[in-house]
């Protein structure tokens, strides 16, 4: 039997397999079932993914499609009154955007420390495993009880009460292993060439990691960060405790305010509150759709753009 | 010269500091969690709590037996794993062995997409759009039920299934396809003898990770499954998860009292089930590495 | 005519060195004398690189690196008495490829003094030049110092890389085959610096190219599986050698 390299999957452009299998005339059943299954394979296999990615665009279109008419700019720039039945939702954008905020002022450098930690100075021994894998559980623990641990540590016992300060500090922690791990990642991908050079000019070891490793992994710490902004303006239960509050017609002045932010927002108007127009509903998810998108968006176009601009 | 050189033993101190702060989070959720939820073992023992088969807190006497609720999240998370475990797969398979060219970069896109879509609005989808369709096809009082959790959720676990898999299937050799290749093999062959086999311990954990984001997750769930705290027999009525509940009660309790206490008590539970998925996960991860 | 008035730059007694369980250098005990080239060549895995980065201490980025025996600088010992730091600005060292960090031609010569704590700007251009001169670099890059160090050619990258250790005013110059990624013409050039900054340095240099030695050094050493064989001056090893093996090496019967 001729040995086949790379048989038919689905004959169109982009998809590998546009040559068609040999000549089957002369070949056996069991070659013959081979092929079919092939084929069927193939073409089960395309339509599981179709069915993983169709739900996506569709969640998303039919947000857009019925959402933008609900999108003014008084929709989005005003105070709400009449118990949320009119005005806006500016409150809610300005919240998330102060909590987001600071969540990042939080964990970035922390995030970012513990990566220089990781790759520069930790050593291949069991410290290191746990601290791995408390890593890892971090990035594992349920959302909500994210939500019961902010309410215990920082609401409670720090006596910070519900506030954009608890829940910063909770968000924080909670996107903590996304910032290391992408930071984790941009460092180790600076060649080891550069901190080679630098020790060997008489730098220190920490000069060499601010002067020779650190600029050069800043676009990847940064689409990482971004990302994790992109997932804390979305999550709900760790703040649905520590800071969120469901009509204030004022902007929070200080730390210690509650604020209205949008994900809570929109779990609230959708389940609790009748009579709301559906555009507004959807409207409200739209925006929210579109703080988080946009930035997943930024941080794809920045880290295309960086691969290209890299001198090494 | 000397202040130099402080100043950086001060910033390698904070650095050593930050490093093992992820040991001390850790630590620290749980004993948070500990402090106020251990104070319900007081008046109601562990058992009545694990097993009880009532979950009325707000009846009096309270009644906080969590098996409606553990069962609850078992049902939504195994009809969940069992529409995405195939899908993932699938689409992973698809995507890492077939798929070239603009068509691979667009469907990586695609999962990315329904990756970053937030929990609450997958819900909101679930409770506008998914609920009826299902109310209307299963004739049934409402569409808020574990199918359409289940439904919901799958789509979130994909995401986490699909990149797992995918790393592990990009960790098995080239020489195995190319072997299973010279040997006379189709593609759908080498995947399902070789491949699939190869990558078992990667997917495993692919699997577990996926379950644990289901059983995790919160505003979705509470959003299309109904609530209702009753021990399941079917998919198609309302139940209640552990998540949902801790949600969707607590701003019912007041600081202190047992009903604070229990919606700790499930905190804890819900933290060791992720601890161990996450260890389990990682174990099976580091296996297939050595 | 042994020199019995020569000076010692840099003493080697007993030193071994071992990554793991890999025994690379065997107890090797010789001297540097000042303002000399000395060419240290031998085989693939036979000591030589594993011996010149210990002799800046660059040895100790790897973890597994363990030593045993003494180096001393001026009398000084490497490892005991001096820190990394100190090491590492009085002997330079360049490496095989050319390293330019991805900087400007000024910033990748000035990063040392830099590093230092030298901030005078006025003072770092006067070294920038100074270096890139002694380095036979200047006249090409003189108008383009901002441009990216990248952007250089092999030749070029390697002089710069070169003019990067001198601005540091090292004492000892360490070459690990700076000329191994290198056409013969940016070799040759390369290979006239080094002979011109020998009044003012002193320079080890380790080579594949046997005849690079023989053209550049004073004297030579053979490291053969981790045992320094022979060192003599460069006619001598190369003419009349007292050991067999330096002689099989050098005469092409294996390498």
């Amino acid at each position: 039997m001729p040995s086949r390299l790379g048989v038919a999957g689905l004959s169109s452009p982009g998809i590998e397999g546009s040559r068609m299998p040999l000549e089957t005339s002369g070949a056996s059943q069991p070659w013959r079932r081979a092929l079919r299954m092939q084929r069927l394979a193939m073409a089960g296999l395309f339509l599981m993914n179709l069915m993983a990615v169709l739900p996506a665009i569709l969640v998303i279109g039919m947000i857009v499609f019925r959402g933008l008419g609900g999108l003014s700019w008084n929709f989005l720039t005003t105070m709400p009154s009449q118990g949320m039945r009119a005005g806006g939702i500016l409150p809610a954008i300005v919240g998330t955007l102060e909590l987001v905020g600071l969540t990042t002022i939080f964990a970035l450098p922390m995030g970012v420390l513990s990566a220089i930690y990781l790759t520069e100075y930790a050593r291949e021994n069991i410290l290191t495993r746990i601290v791995r894998l408390a890593i890892v559980n971090l990035a594992g623990v349920p959302s909500v009880v994210y939500g019961l641990f902010g309410l215990g540590l920082f609401v409670v016992f720090c006596r910070f009460g519900t506030s954009l300060l608890a829940g910063a500090l909770t968000l924080a922690i909670m996107i903590l292993p996304v910032i290391i791990t992408a930071s984790e990642e941009a460092l180790r991908s600076v060649p080891k060439s550069f901190r080679d050079v630098s020790l060997s000019l008489g730098a220190s070891r920490w000069q060499t990691i601010r002067h020779a490793v650190l600029p050069f992994a800043i676009p990847g710490i940064m689409t990482g960060t971004i990302l994790g902004i992109g997932r804390a303006a979305g999550e709900t239960a760790p703040i649905l405790f520590t800071v969120a509050a469901f009509y204030l017609p004022r902007l929070p002045k200080s730390l210690f305010d509650q604020a209205m932010v949008l994900p809570y927002h929109l779990y609230v108007i959708s389940t609790q509150i009748p009579n709301i127009p559906e555009t507004q509903r959807y409207g409200t998810a739209l925006v929210l759709l579109l703080l988080v998108l946009s930035m997943n968006m930024l941080a794809v176009v920045l880290r295309a753009r960086f691969r290209r601009k890299r001198q090494w | 010269m000397f202040w130099r050189s402080l100043k950086e033993r001060g910033i390698e101190a904070a650095i050593h500091v930050c490093g093992v702060s992820s040991i001390a989070l850790v630590a620290l959720i749980f004993v948070f969690l500990l402090k106020e939820g251990f104070s319900l073992f007081r008046s109601v023992p562990l058992n009545d709590f694990l097993l009880g088969r009532s979950w009325y807190p707000i009846s009096d006497p309270p009644r906080f037996g969590i098996l409606p609720l553990i069962l609850g999240s078992c049902w939504v998370t195994l009809g969940a794993i069992l529409l995405a475990v195939p899908l993932g797969l699938g689409s992973a398979l698809f995507i890492s062995e077939v798929a070239q060219g603009w068509a691979k970069e667009a469907l990586k896109t695609g999962i990315e997409l329904l990756a970053a879509i937030p929990s609450v609005v997958l819900g909101f989808v679930g409770i506008t759009v998914l609920a009826p369709i299902i109310k209307h096809v299963f004739h049934l009082p409402t569409g808020l039920t574990a199918l359409t959790g289940s439904i919901t959720l799958a789509f979130m676990a994909m995401p986490t299934i699909v990149s797992i898999t995918e790393d592990a299937l990009a960790a098995v050799p080239r020489s195995y396809r190319e072997a299973s290749f010279a040997l006379g093999a189709t593609q759908w062959q080498t995947m399902h003898r070789v491949l699939l086999p190869a990558a078992r311990s990667g997917i495993v954990a692919a699997i577990m990770l996926g379950i644990g984001r289901v059983i995790g997750e919160t505003m979705a769930v509470m959003m299309v499954t109904g609530n209702s705290a009753v021990i399941p027999n079917t998919l198609l009525r309302p139940v209640r998860t552990l998540t949902a509940t801790i949600a969707a009660e607590m701003g019912e309790t007041v600081r202190g009292d047992e009903h604070y206490f229990a919606l700790f008590a499930i905190g804890i539970v819900l933290f060791v089930i992720s601890f161990v998925i996450n260890v389990a996960a990682d174990l099976f991860l580091h296996q297939e590495r050595t | 005519m042994v020199d019995a008035a020569v000076d010692v730059k840099i003493a080697v007694r007993d030193f071994s060195v071992r990554y793991g369980a890999i025994e690379a250098l065997r107890s090797a005990t010789f001297d540097i004398r000042l303002k000399e080239i000395l060419g240290i060549i031998g085989p693939a895995n036979s000591g030589k690189t594993s011996l010149l980065k210990s002799l800046n201490r660059m040895n100790e980025t790897d973890p597994a690196f363990r030593h045993t025996g003494t180096i001393l600088l001026d009398g000084q010992d490497l490892y005991r008495d001096l820190g990394a730091q100190q090491v590492r600005r009085r002997i330079g060292i360049v490496f095989a490829m050319p390293l330019p960090l991805p900087i400007s031609i000024h910033d990748n010569v000035t990063y040392g003094p830099r590093m230092k704590g030298e901030q005078d700007k006025r003072s770092l251009d006067e070294l920038a030049e100074r270096s890139l001169r002694d380095a036979s670099l200047w006249d090409e890059v003189k108008d383009r110092l901002n441009l990216p160090a990248m952007k250089l050619s092999g030749g070029q990258q390697q002089r710069l890389c070169i003019a990067r250790t001198l601005a540091m005013r090292p004492e000892v110059i360490l070459f690990d085959e700076p000329c191994s990624g290198l056409d013969p013409i940016s070799t040759a050039t390369v290979e006239e610096t080094m002979v011109r900054l020998k009044e003012q340095y002193t320079m080890v240099l380790v080579t594949n190219n046997t005849k690079q030695a023989a053209r550049v050094s004073d004297r030579v050493a053979f490291l053969l599986m981790g045992e320094l064989v022979e060192l003599d001056r460069t006619a001598v090893i190369f003419t009349a050698p007292s050991d067999r093996r330096t002689d099989d090496y050098v005469t092409g019967r294996f390498g």
